[in-house]
């Protein structure tokens, strides 16, 4: 409908030409280019948005809750199955599997959790509007923990009851409620609680919905930190060579510049928490996956959606789920995309981890292939191997700091010399 | 910072060019067409009304969802009231469209509605349309945006 071939043209002559220039010069920057170089930093990162449906969003004794839960592997089919099974601490809360593996296998990649309480819509598909209705999918999937909404609420009163009444008010009678029932794939579960009555179903299911709220004021505590890219920065060498190398800086007028890679990995958290479709192929062995295309129907039907019963907000407070749009081309394997902040240690890519390294990713977005379904935004770029090196280069500055360049960032002498001891 | 003169005023005239209408060749960053009309306030396409449009707030920024307001006059230059408007738009360059559907959620009165839902997620040109449904009968109208 908006396709205008002449542009393809267009877009491979100047991309072979303007190639060729970032590589032989190293021009100066104008104020509107440091402006887009200054919107990628974390400096340029609004303050925590605020989350109307979760009326605990910013309670700390919520928060020490939800962390609480989040490392609970009772909260399983077996007991061995907490949300940080998968989005592991240590590794920018993922996994580094191409698919997550709790009770079973997923049929999607982890993704990390650092900043996430900035996007309007969670998970590759967006199925879920905000982190404490994303927290409780996996609870009831068979694949992941297993569990059930009973066993949930049993545990919360015999484990967590004075925590839980501190910030959630007293909970419900539990006596007498079967220790597993709730809307799960398990037909003798989802029987026992299709045999509840109603309002014995929603006391259980405001436990859940407030577990959920306890993990989302966990996540929002958890952040993007510093990295080599934002004390360049910072710098007062900025937009000169120290923190970074020539060679990062190349790679990162190419990510603005004829790589278009800004144009969905924009702003602070370098995603523009959008859904885009760019042909990456079919993972082989799992169903047809149509991303936000599926997405936007299962968030508008979703009980825990901001619009929903169980959510705090007034629905003058839900723009994004109002106006979400609901159909059409544009979202056919449609996915979003990730932040970059530490992309380059946190292999393999794509939904379902179907790209292995970041050199095949870029390969894959230089020759921009036919999607399997739906149609490809990417078009084929003029990307020469040293280039791509480049922007892979520059993607390594968005690593968290390690101590010994942090301490040289922070250092009280802001010198060029000691910045750019700090790259050997 | 020192690089050579032609280069420095090419970069320096760079702001420039881009609110004015963007440039093709001479900058990395957008290659948005040069001839975009860039106004806030044109008559139809068929020239039944005229129709304005402005952000809520200033400044319209990649990310955050925001509101417009729409003004409409008719042929003699009086407020339009009661028309039923929708919108569409999306990047001509990137073939996709608005990543939210916006509507008209008020009629303001004074020929002014507001609409809610309006997100841009990308830099570079997009195209806000309107179609406006009125007395006259219905005509429409693309406003060129450069973000």
């Amino acid at each position: 409908m908006r396709r205008l071939p002449v542009l393809l043209a267009t877009v491979l002559v100047l991309g072979a030409a303007g190639g060729g220039l970032h590589v032989a010069v190293q021009p100066g920057w104008s104020e509107v280019e440091l402006a887009q170089v200054r919107s990628l930093s974390l400096e340029a990162l609004p303050p925590l948005p605020a989350d109307p449906s979760n009326r605990v969003a910013d309670d700390p004794r919520a928060a020490e809750l939800g962390r609480a839960l989040f490392f609970d592997t009772r909260l399983s089919a077996n007991g061995e199955v907490a949300c940080a099974t998968c989005h592991l601490p240590d590794r920018q809360f993922q996994d580094d599997l191409p698919l997550g593996h709790g009770i079973g296998q997923t049929g999607r990649r982890t993704m990390p959790i650092a900043g996430m309480a900035y996007a309007p819509f969670l998970f590759w598909d967006g199925r879920k509007d905000s982190l404490w209705s994303q927290a409780l999918g996996p609870l009831e999937s068979a694949v992941e923990h297993g569990g059930d909404r009973t066993q949930y609420a049993h545990l919360v009163a015999e484990r967590y009851a004075t925590e839980y009444e501190a910030v959630f008010g007293p909970l419900p009678d539990l006596t007498m409620l079967p220790p597993h029932a709730g809307p799960v794939a398990d037909p003798v579960v989802a029987a026992a609680w299709e045999a509840l009555p109603e309002d014995r179903r929603e006391a259980v299911t405001t436990v859940f919905a407030d577990m959920g709220k306890a993990i989302a004021a966990y996540e929002r505590t958890i952040l993007p930190s510093e990295t080599r890219f934002d004390a360049w920065v910072a710098s007062d060498a900025f937009p000169k060579a120290g923190l970074l190398s020539e060679d990062e800086i190349a790679g990162l007028r190419l990510f603005l510049g004829e790589g278009e890679c800004v144009n969905c990995h924009n702003g602070p958290l370098l995603t523009d928490n959008h859904f885009h479709n760019t042909g990456v192929p079919a993972a082989p062995g799992l169903p047809e996956d149509q991303g936000r295309a599926a997405g936007a129907r299962l968030v508008r039907e979703d009980p825990f959606n901001c619009l929903g019963p169980f959510s705090d907000a007034r629905p003058e407070q839900c723009g994004e789920l109002r106006f979400l749009a609901p159909d059409g081309e544009d979202l056919v394997r449609a996915f979003k995309p990730p932040s970059l902040r530490g992309v380059a240690s946190r292999a393999p890519y794509m939904h379902a981890g179907q790209i292995g390294t970041l050199d095949e990713v870029l390969a894959h977005y230089a020759s921009a292939p036919a999607a399997p379904e739906g149609h490809t935004e990417l078009r084929p770029k003029a990307l020469s191997a040293e280039e791509r090196a480049q922007i892979i280069a520059f993607l390594g500055t968005l690593e968290p700091l390690t101590p010994d360049v942090k301490r040289l960032a922070e250092a009280p002498s802001r010198s060029a010399a000691l910045r750019e001891r700090s790259l050997d | 910072m020192t690089f050579p003169t032609s280069r420095r005023a090419l970069l320096l005239g760079l702001p420039a060019l881009l609110l004015a209408a963007g440039t093709a060749g001479a900058a990395w960053m957008m290659r948005v067409p040069s001839d975009l009309d860039l106004s806030r306030e044109k008559a139809t396409e068929a020239g039944l009304y005229m129709a304005a449009v402005a952000p809520v707030e200033e400044p319209v920024t990649v990310g955050p969802m925001h509101a417009w307001t729409v003004t409409l006059t008719d042929r003699d230059g009086a407020p339009l009231d009661g028309a039923r408007i929708t919108v569409d738009g999306g990047m001509p360059q990137h073939g996709h469209g608005l990543p939210t559907s916006p509507a008209v959620t008020q009629d303001l009165g004074g020929g002014r509605y507001l609409i809610e839902g309006m997100k841009f997620n990308m830099p570079g040109w997009w195209e806000l349309d309107l179609s406006i449904e009125g007395p006259a009968g219905t005509d429409s109208v693309t406003f060129d945006l450069v973000l």
